[in-house]
């Protein structure tokens, strides 16, 4: 990986010293009702180092850092900025006290300009005019000092994923922050931003700034930062120095016990096609071709990889083959049912055809928050005799049937009554998963099976998705994460814009070339094998 | 927030917080005038419930309460916001009118009460279903044209009972009067078959009639496969459309559902007690059934507690414009208004400070080091 280097060299402070801490957390605990969230987590963090947060979801990362950003306030510790104590009751006192943060979900407006954005808040009177002059010189000193070129007056919503992370950083800048949080960054970029954010990285630190990075990619730790704090249910459980530390101790204190690496196993099951699809386009609302002309087939017993940066219609073949939104031209055959334009099929007949979906955002459309966990584990499938007398729902049948794919699925805590908001990201998934693949489905779409899920169930969807296949199930799995679209993957597609730019065999697959697909840059691709 | 709170004070102590509150504030307005707020409680409790006209007219405003609140409540779910009651009940009385004035010299009661209930339920659902058709496959939203449609509801009435309907030579804009085998039983006729006797007041059969909805209103939302599918479309509908379920269905579906509940107070009002269509019967029941939901949390049960309330302000209320002379009639409609305000629109108010000191004395250790 050419990435892991570059950012290393920006380093000013001489490794090995202890440079003076910019923040030191102490004995912060706290609590959301019964659950403890934080559980004395005391953490020093260097000034002008970059500093790694990891953990499993829900090991109190998030949590700790919004205390220290002000969204909650401790139930007791102390907070040092530079040796001082102080008390940060809210995102204000966070930034005087020089404290930024880059979120996971851009904070912007997509209808302002950059320069309106990050001025924002921050005006210096009630007439504008002498603010605009002011942050636009202010801007271009920062994008110079920091390497942060972006247009001041490109608007917001024009700008590529890569460029609103440097507009949300810019913007943390212009705050005069001198200790930057950010919070899983890398997400939404392909691997050539993610260089670049690197970069800018090296460069923050060159000028003395803190970078605190959270993250669960232990690649990215490894790559850029100088030392790292591993949480694990709400408590500190090492800190270690980047240089002498390694993935593999990383994972284990992570997850607390040893983890075996996915290995792809390659079979030679391979059936006749499931699901075709011939020439497909969609178009949304606003009249934009967001799948162009796209052509493929998924065989039964085959793992078809999507990979490609969010965003380029990759949701949206999901959701048509899922039935969701009807395709605009084109067709799709799906075991022996053609579906057209003119021929479309719901979500409804799809699951009659037997063709499951674990969908990318499980919050927004594999569950229903306020259901309870058994009324989530029948969505989709609430007509079914099994679940129904008469016009009533059989509430005890529901309940049972959720129990039994809780115990088989190992979610937690398995009471088919808690309300399905209250299970972790992890669990959730689990749920999902199992009410998909419990009936043997023919054709599986997953999106983002791992998004948000710690290691642990990764391991475990993982594996169920490979019995699945290995049972005759044509499944297309469409991830923004490389790793996961190549361990599992028989066959990887490429989309961009809408298009499938380039197919590989899942063992001829490496990261270099797949993002440079994936950014559909073909020149980079050359130069970086030239290098 | 809200999930923290134990389910007795979410549903029991903090509407019943709220309504102390409106009191309160209720209580100034009174000792402001110069009356005694603690008497004029007292006149209106006792108005309400303490004797037996008070008890029939309260029960008799709180049958039109229970109707439009559970019509707001089944929207509601869906993710729907009725604010069209009034003129679904309007044309509800209107549907009920004609086909009384048209059978009612030819069927019997054990056939025109069924009709009278039928054609209540579907000229209620008609008026709604068109809002829901235009939200659902237009894309106009239902709280705007649900209004519009009560202002088109009121002056389709008041043009038909002028120039159509009205009884042939006389003033008012009325229709003659249903032959006697068109109404519904009062209560206390009821009672009297019974042998018990009972002043005679409004209140008639249709408050059994509400009940009955109530019931099957609880059994559709969350013990029916239909009632699933309609929260699913509430809570998220992208999740419906996820699980194959058609929102647009939905949507009509429901506000037929709701319309037609708005619709049952003609039934009370035209076929139980004017037996007459008129002008205006529909006097505001309509609105009041969204602070009645609202105050309810949407639930039958909580439905049927506040109906009780607005019935008792209603009767009570005018219990006390009648006995203290400086306590006008718009002091009362000021006094329902707070309890409005505050059991409604202001519903939430006080939950953060009652999460805060519920916490608070739960874990001691917790509050003291947030001081």
């Amino acid at each position: 990986m050419a990435m892991q280097h570059g950012a290393r060299n920006g380093a000013v402070t001489p490794e090995g010293t202890h440079p003076p801490a910019a923040v030191e957390l102490r004995g912060i605990d706290k609590s959301f009702g019964t659950v403890r969230a934080n559980h004395d987590v005391s953490m020093r963090i260097g000034a002008g180092t970059i500093h790694g947060i990891v953990g499993e979801n829900g090991a109190g990362k998030s949590t700790l850092m919004s205390i220290l950003y002000g969204f909650y306030q401790a139930d007791a510790g102390e907070i040092r900025v530079a040796g001082k104590p102080v008390m940060i009751k809210s995102s204000h006192d966070a930034i005087a006290a020089g404290i930024g943060m880059v979120h996971q979900h851009f904070m912007l407006v997509d209808t302002f300009t950059v320069l309106e954005n990050v001025m924002m808040g921050a005006e210096s009177g009630a007439l504008l005019h002498s603010s605009i002059q002011k942050a636009r010189s202010e801007l271009s000193r920062l994008a110079q000092e920091y390497s942060l070129a972006v247009d001041p007056d490109a608007v917001v919503g024009d700008l590529p994923v890569g460029d609103l992370q440097r507009v949300e950083i810019l913007k943390a800048l212009y705050r005069n922050a001198r200790i930057l949080i950010l919070d899983e960054p890398t997400g939404v970029l392909t691997p050539q931003e993610t260089t670049q954010l690197f970069r800018i990285l090296a460069a923050l630190k060159a000028q003395g700034v803190t970078v605190i990075l959270i993250t669960h990619k232990l690649g990215e730790v490894m790559a850029v930062t100088d030392t790292v704090s591993v949480m694990r249910h709400g408590e500190l459980v090492a800190d270690r120095t980047t240089r002498e530390t390694s993935k593999e101790e990383l994972a284990e204190l992570m997850v607390g016990r040893k983890v075996r690496p996915s290995v792809a196993q390659r079979h030679d099951t391979i059936g006749a096609a499931a699901l075709a699809v011939e020439h497909l386009t969609v178009r949304d609302h606003l009249g934009v071709d967001r799948v162009k002309d796209v052509s493929f087939d998924i065989k039964a017993g085959e793992i078809v990889g999507i990979a490609g940066v969010s965003g380029n219609g990759q949701s949206e073949l999901l959701e048509v083959l899922a039935g969701i939104r009807p395709p605009t031209a084109g067709r799709m055959v799906i075991v022996d049912r053609d579906v057209t334009a003119s021929a479309p099929c719901d979500a409804a007949e799809m699951r009659n055809l037997r063709l499951a979906h674990v969908p990318e955002d499980r919050q927004r459309l594999g569950l229903v928050a306020a259901f309870t966990a058994a009324e989530s584990g029948i969505l989709g499938y609430q007509r079914e005799a099994a679940y129904n007398r008469g016009p009533y729902l059989d509430y005890d049948a529901v309940a049972a049937h959720c129990g039994d794919l809780m115990e088989r699925f190992d979610v937690r805590p398995p009471h088919p009554e808690i309300g399905s908001r209250k299970l972790s990201g992890g669990n959730q998934q689990k749920l999902i998963l199992a009410r998909e693949i419990d009936r043997d489905p023919r054709v599986l779409l997953v999106g983002q099976p791992t998004r948000g899920v710690d290691i642990g169930a990764i391991e475990f969807i993982h594996a169920q998705l490979k019995r699945l296949r290995d049972r005759g199930c044509a499944i297309l799995l469409v991830s923004v994460e490389l790793d996961e679209v190549m361990a599992l993957s028989d066959r990887i597609l490429v989309m961009f814009e809408g298009r499938i730019v380039g197919e590989v065999a899942g063992e001829d697959a490496n990261a270099r070339d797949l993002g440079c697909m994936m950014a559909n840059v073909h020149e980079g691709a050359t130069e970086s094998r030239a290098s | 927030m809200n999930g923290e709170l134990p389910r007795w004070i979410d549903i029991g102590l903090i509407p019943i917080l709220n309504l102390c509150m409106a009191l309160l504030v209720s209580g100034l307005i009174i000792l402001a005038i110069g009356e005694d707020p603690l008497q004029a409680v007292a006149i209106m409790v006792r108005g309400a419930f303490g004797y037996e006209e008070g008890i029939g007219y309260t029960l008799y405003y709180a049958t039109n309460f229970i109707f439009t609140g559970l019509a707001v409540a089944v929207a509601f779910h869906a993710g729907l916001f009725n604010i069209g009651g009034e003129g679904q009940a309007y044309i509800g009385g209107l549907g009920v009118g004609l086909i009384l004035l048209a059978f009612d010299s030819v069927l019997p009661f054990a056939i025109l009460a069924p009709l009278g209930i039928i054609a209540a339920a579907a000229f209620g659902a008609a008026w709604a279903a068109i809002p829901a058709y235009l939200q659902a496959y237009r894309g106009s939203h239902i709280v705007i044209t649900t209004i519009m449609f009560n202002f088109i509801a009121a002056a389709l009435m008041v043009y038909l009972l002028v120039n159509v309907l009205i009884k042939p030579g006389q003033m008012s804009p009325e229709s003659r009067v249903f032959l006697p085998n068109a109404h519904l039983p009062f209560m206390h006729e009821m009672l009297a078959g019974l042998g018990i006797q009972f002043t005679s007041t409004p209140l008639n059969i249709s408050l059994i009639w509400a009940l009955v909805c109530c019931v099957g209103v609880w059994a559709y939302i969350w013990r029916t496969r239909w009632g699933y599918e309609l929260r699913t479309v509430g809570f998220n509908e992208s999740a419906a459309v996820y699980a194959g379920i058609r929102p647009r269905r939905i949507v009509v579906a429901t506000m037929c559902i709701s319309g037609a509940l708005a619709g049952f107070v003609g039934l009370n009002e035209i076929m139980g007690v004017h037996h007459r269509l008129l002008i205006n019967f529909t006097a505001g029941y309509g609105f009041t059934g969204i602070a009645v939901s609202l105050m309810g949390r949407n639930h039958p049960f909580g439905i049927v507690l506040a109906s009780l309330l607005f019935g008792a302000l209603y009767q009570g209320g005018a219990e006390l414009a009648f006995e203290v002379p400086t306590i006008t009639r718009e002091l009362v409609v000021t006094i329902q208004g707070l309890v409005i305000l505050f059991s409604g629109a202001l519903a939430y108010m006080s939950t953060p400070w009652v999460t805060r000191i519920y916490r608070a004395l739960n874990r001691p250790a917790v509050a003291s080091s947030e001081v």
